[in-house]
C-alpha cells in the first residue's frame, strides 16, 4: 500500500517536475559580463583593475600558482604594457633552486616566472577559481539554466565578494564565520533549520569580508565600491581560469561559419549527386 | 566478400595487375568504398561515419595531447593547465578531445538506438551487433580512464566509487580492486596504469571497427524497412542499391558537417558546460566532494546502480536466497551490467518475424518508452538518490529490464505486424515518386 503512494507520487513528480525543495539555497546575482555572448570580449580596463584588487587585496592570502607574469602582457588579456609587465614581476620574489651553489636564494621575479602560491594553507589557490565553481544550476537538474545563463563562475565570485551580509536574527551571536548570502558550503547554524531545511541563504565562510568598498582607489577613475569592486575582480579571475577566451570564442566562430558553408555546399552536392535516383527516373 | 552480386574491381594498368596479385590492396579498398548500400537509407545510417570520424579526432587530438601531459599525480593537473595555457593551441585540442568523448557518447547512443528500431540486431547481423556492444563497452573504460588523466577532484573520487564497484565482488572484491588500482587506495599507480590503457584501448576500438564494418560488409546494411537486398541478379540487386562511394559518403559527409557546426559552437562558446566545475580543482583526497557525479553518458547505467538499494524487495530476496552473498551493492553492479548484457542479448530476446519497428505496429509504443526511459535515467542519474528520485530511478530501471526481458520476447508472439514492402525499390519509389508526378504517391508499396 504504501508502496503503491510512493509509486504514484514519483509518477507524479516525474510528470509535474514540481517539488517542494529549494534548488538553490544561495544567492547568486546574474552580472552583465562584458565577455558574455558570441562576441563578449574582456574589458582590459576592467582586466587591469582586478588585477589591481588581486595584487592589493587577494594575493595576501590566495594564489595564482598556474598564471605566469608575461600572461599579463597578452592581448586577450589585461595587455599590460611590456615595460609595466616587466615591473610588475619584479614587485614579485620567488625562491631559484639553481641560485648560490644549488641551495637556492630568493630573486626578483622574471616574466617566465609564475604567480606565488597561496601564502595561507587554507586559502585555495584562484587561478581556476570562476571555472572551479558555477553559479547557476538547474532547474531540477535539466542544466537549462547553465545553457541559457553560462556556468556563472564569475558571477558566483562577484557575488560572494558582494554576499557578506548582517547574520540573521535566527543565528546566535558566537556562531563561527561571516555570513555570506552566496557561500552554500559552509556552516549553517542548526537554529536556522526548520525541518531541516534552510530558512536564510547561503551559510558562513571563514573568510572575512575582503572587499569593504573604497579600500582602494583606481587611475581609471572607476567607481571603487563593494559592487564594482567585485565585478571587476571576478572578471580578473575569469580571465586567469579562461586566458585564452577570446582566441576560442574567434575559433569556434570561424569554425562555425567555414563549417555551414561546407556544409551547404555538400548539401547542394548530394541533392544533385541523389536526383536522377530520386526524381529523374523513367516511369516503370 | 558480400554476398550482394555487384561488379568487382578489375585491375587494367599492369602495375594495379601486378600489384594486385601480390597484395590485393586496391581491391579491398575498391570492395570497401564500392560496396552496394540499400538506396532507402535514411538520415539515422549516419551515425557510423560521425563515430568513425570521432574516433580518429580523439586518437589525433589525443596523441597531441599526451606530447605535453605528465602522468604524475603531482604534476598531472598542473600539466594539463600547461596544454591550456602554454601549448600553442593546447586548449582548442584539450577542449575538442574533452567535447569530443561527449559527442562519440552521443553518436553512440544514436546509433545503438537506430539498430534498436529498425531490428540490426536480428539474425544475420547478430555478429555485429555483439561486436559494437564491445565497442561500447571499451568506449565506457576508454572514457572513464581519460577523464581519470586531469587528477581533478572529479578524476580522482569517480575512480575511487568506480574502482568500488568491483570491490563489491563477494569473496575476491576486495583483492580485485587492489589488483586494478595497483595499490591500496587511488594513487601513482592507478594513474599510472589508466593513462597506459586510455592511449591503448583506442586502437583496440579501432580494430573492432574494422571487424564491424568487415561484418556488415558481409551481411549487407540493414535499413528502414528490414527488408534484405534481392541478391537473385546482378539487374535486381542494383535496383535496391547504390555503390556507397558516391552516394552514402556525400550524405554522410553532408550531415557529418552539420553536427560538427553544433560541435564546434560548444567547443568555441561553452566548452565547459557538459563538464563537472569540480574537476577544476585539483585531486584531494581528504576533501570528498559533495555530489560525486559521472559524465552524462554515464549517467543512465550509474542510475541503475544506484536504483538497487537494500530496501527494494527484490534485492532483499536475492540476498536472501543466495546466503548473503549478493548484497545491494553486488546487486547494483550486476544490475548496471546487466542492463548492457540484456542489450547485447537482444538478438536472442526479440521473437518478432518482422525486422523493422516501422512495420510493428506494439513495439513502436514501447521502444518511445524506451528511448523516454533512457532519458529519465540520465536526469535521475545526476539527482541525489532521495526520495522521489529513488522510486524514479527504480521504475525506469525496471522499464529497462523489463522491455530486453518480457516486452521483445512477448511481442513477438501477441503483435500482428503491418505488411513491410515486398524489396526495396518499392520503398524507395514510394518516397520519390518518378517524373515528380504527385500522383504516383499514393500507390501503395505493395
Amino acid at each position: 500500500m504504501n508502496t503503491f503512494r510512493k509509486i504514484t507520487l514519483a509518477a507524479m513528480f516525474a510528470l509535474t517536475a514540481s517539488t517542494g525543495f529549494a534548488e538553490s539555497e544561495r544567492h547568486v546575482e546574474d552580472y552583465d559580463f562584458s565577455f558574455e555572448g558570441l562576441f563578449g570580449a574582456f574589458d582590459q580596463n576592467q582586466l587591469q583593475r582586478g588585477l589591481q584588487i588581486y595584487t592589493e587585496i587577494c594575493a595576501a592570502c590566495h594564489g595564482l600558482e598556474h598564471v605566469a607574469f608575461r600572461t599579463l602582457h597578452d592581448e586577450g588579456g589585461p595587455a599590460l604594457p611590456e615595460d609595466q609587465m616587466r615591473a610588475y614581476a619584479e614587485f614579485y620574489e620567488v625562491f631559484d633552486e639553481t641560485l648560490f651553489d644549488g641551495e637556492g636564494d630568493f630573486r626578483p621575479a622574471t616574466p617566465a616566472d609564475k604567480f606565488p602560491r597561496s601564502a595561507m594553507a587554507t586559502a585555495p589557490d584562484l587561478s581556476l577559481m570562476a571555472k572551479a565553481r558555477a553559479g547557476f544550476e538547474g532547474p531540477y537538474g535539466t542544466g537549462l539554466a547553465q545553457l541559457f545563463k553560462g556556468m556563472g563562475g564569475a558571477e558566483y565570485i562577484a557575488s560572494l565578494m558582494a554576499g557578506y551580509a548582517e547574520p540573521p536574527a535566527c543565528a546566535p551571536d558566537d556562531f563561527d564565520g561571516y555570513y555570506n548570502t552566496a557561500f552554500a558550503s559552509g556552516g549553517y547554524p542548526e537554529e536556522c533549520k526548520d525541518h531541516g531545511h534552510n530558512t536564510v541563504p547561503g551559510s558562513w565562510i571563514s573568510m572575512p569580508p575582503p572587499i569593504l568598498g573604497g579600500d582602494l582607489d583606481f587611475a581609471d577613475g572607476h567607481a571603487n565600491d563593494v559592487h564594482h569592486m567585485s565585478e571587476d575582480v571576478a572578471a580578473f579571475l575569469m580571465w586567469t581560469a579562461e586566458p585564452k577566451m577570446m582566441a576560442r570564442k574567434q575559433a569556434g566562430l570561424t569554425g562555425v561559419i567555414f563549417l555551414t558553408l561546407l556544409s551547404v555546399l555538400l548539401y547542394l552536392t548530394n541533392k544533385r549527386l541523389w536526383a536522377p535516383h530520386k526524381y529523374g527516373r523513367k516511369n516503370d | 566478400m558480400g554476398g550482394i552480386p555487384h561488379d568487382h574491381y578489375e585491375p587494367k594498368s599492369n602495375f594495379e595487375k601486378g600489384l594486385e596479385k601480390r597484395l590485393p590492396i586496391i581491391g579491398l579498398l575498391h570492395g570497401t568504398l564500392m560496396i552496394p548500400t540499400p538506396k532507402n537509407l535514411n538520415w539515422m545510417w549516419i551515425w557510423g561515419i560521425v563515430l568513425t570520424f570521432t574516433l580518429a579526432l580523439q586518437i589525433i587530438t589525443g596523441i597531441v595531447l599526451v606530447m605535453h601531459y605528465t602522468p604524475h599525480v603531482d604534476m598531472a593537473f598542473a600539466s594539463v593547465e600547461h596544454i591550456m595555457r602554454d601549448v600553442n593551441g593546447g586548449h582548442m585540442i584539450r577542449y575538442f578531445h574533452m567535447n569530443g568523448a561527449s559527442l562519440f557518447f552521443l553518436a553512440v547512443y544514436a546509433h545503438i538506438f537506430r539498430g534498436l528500431y529498425y531490428g540490426s540486431y536480428k539474425a544475420p547481423r547478430e555478429v555485429t551487433w555483439i561486436i559494437g556492444m564491445l565497442i561500447y563497452l571499451l568506449m565506457m573504460g576508454t572514457a572513464f580512464m581519460g577523464y581519470v588523466l586531469p587528477w581533478g577532484q572529479m578524476s580522482f573520487h569517480g575512480t575511487a566509487v568506480i574502482t568500488g564497484l568491483f570491490g563489491a565482488i563477494p569473496f575476491i572484491g576486495e583483492s580485485i580492486q587492489t589488483w586494478l588500482l595497483g595499490a591500496g587506495a587511488v594513487g601513482q599507480p592507478a594513474l599510472n596504469r589508466f593513462f597506459s590503457l586510455h592511449y591503448l584501448l583506442p586502437f583496440v576500438i579501432a580494430g573492432l571497427v574494422i571487424v564491424h564494418i568487415w561484418a556488415f560488409h558481409t551481411t549487407g546494411n540493414n535499413n528502414p524497412t528490414g527488408v534484405e537486398v534481392r541478391r537473385t541478379s546482378k539487374e535486381d540487386a542494383a535496383k535496391d542499391t547504390l555503390p556507397f562511394w558516391p552516394y552514402f559518403v556525400i550524405k554522410d559527409l553532408f550531415a557529418l558537417a552539420l553536427i560538427l557546426v553544433v560541435f564546434m559552437a560548444v567547443v568555441g562558446f561553452m566548452p565547459n558546460y557538459l563538464g563537472h566545475p569540480d574537476n577544476y580543482i585539483p585531486a584531494n583526497a581528504l576533501a570528498t566532494p559533495a555530489h560525486i557525479v559521472p559524465e552524462w553518458y554515464f549517467l543512465p547505467f550509474y542510475a541503475i546502480l544506484r536504483a538497487f538499494t537494500a530496501d527494494v524487495w527484490v534485492v532483499q530476496l536475492v540476498n536472501f536466497i543466495s546466503f548473503g552473498i549478493i548484497d545491494a551493492k553486488f546487486f547494483g553492479v550486476l544490475a548496471m551490467f546487466g542492463a548492457i548484457a540484456v542489450m547485447a542479448l537482444a538478438p536472442w530476446l526479440d521473437t518478432s518475424s518482422v525486422r523493422s519497428g516501422r512495420y510493428r505496429p506494439m513495439f513502436k509504443w514501447w521502444f518511445a518508452l524506451l528511448v523516454v526511459d533512457f532519458i529519465v535515467l540520465m536526469w535521475v542519474g545526476a539527482r541525489p538518490a532521495t526520495f522521489p528520485y529513488d522510486w524514479i530511478s527504480l521504475i525506469a530501471s525496471a522499464y529497462w529490464f523489463a522491455y530486453f526481458l518480457i516486452i521483445l520476447p512477448l511481442l513477438g508472439v501477441i503483435e500482428k505486424p503491418d505488411v513491410p514492402p515486398a524489396t526495396i525499390e518499392d520503398d524507395f519509389n514510394a518516397h520519390y515518386p518518378a517524373n515528380g508526378s504527385s500522383d504516383a504517391a499514393s500507390q501503395p508499396a505493395e
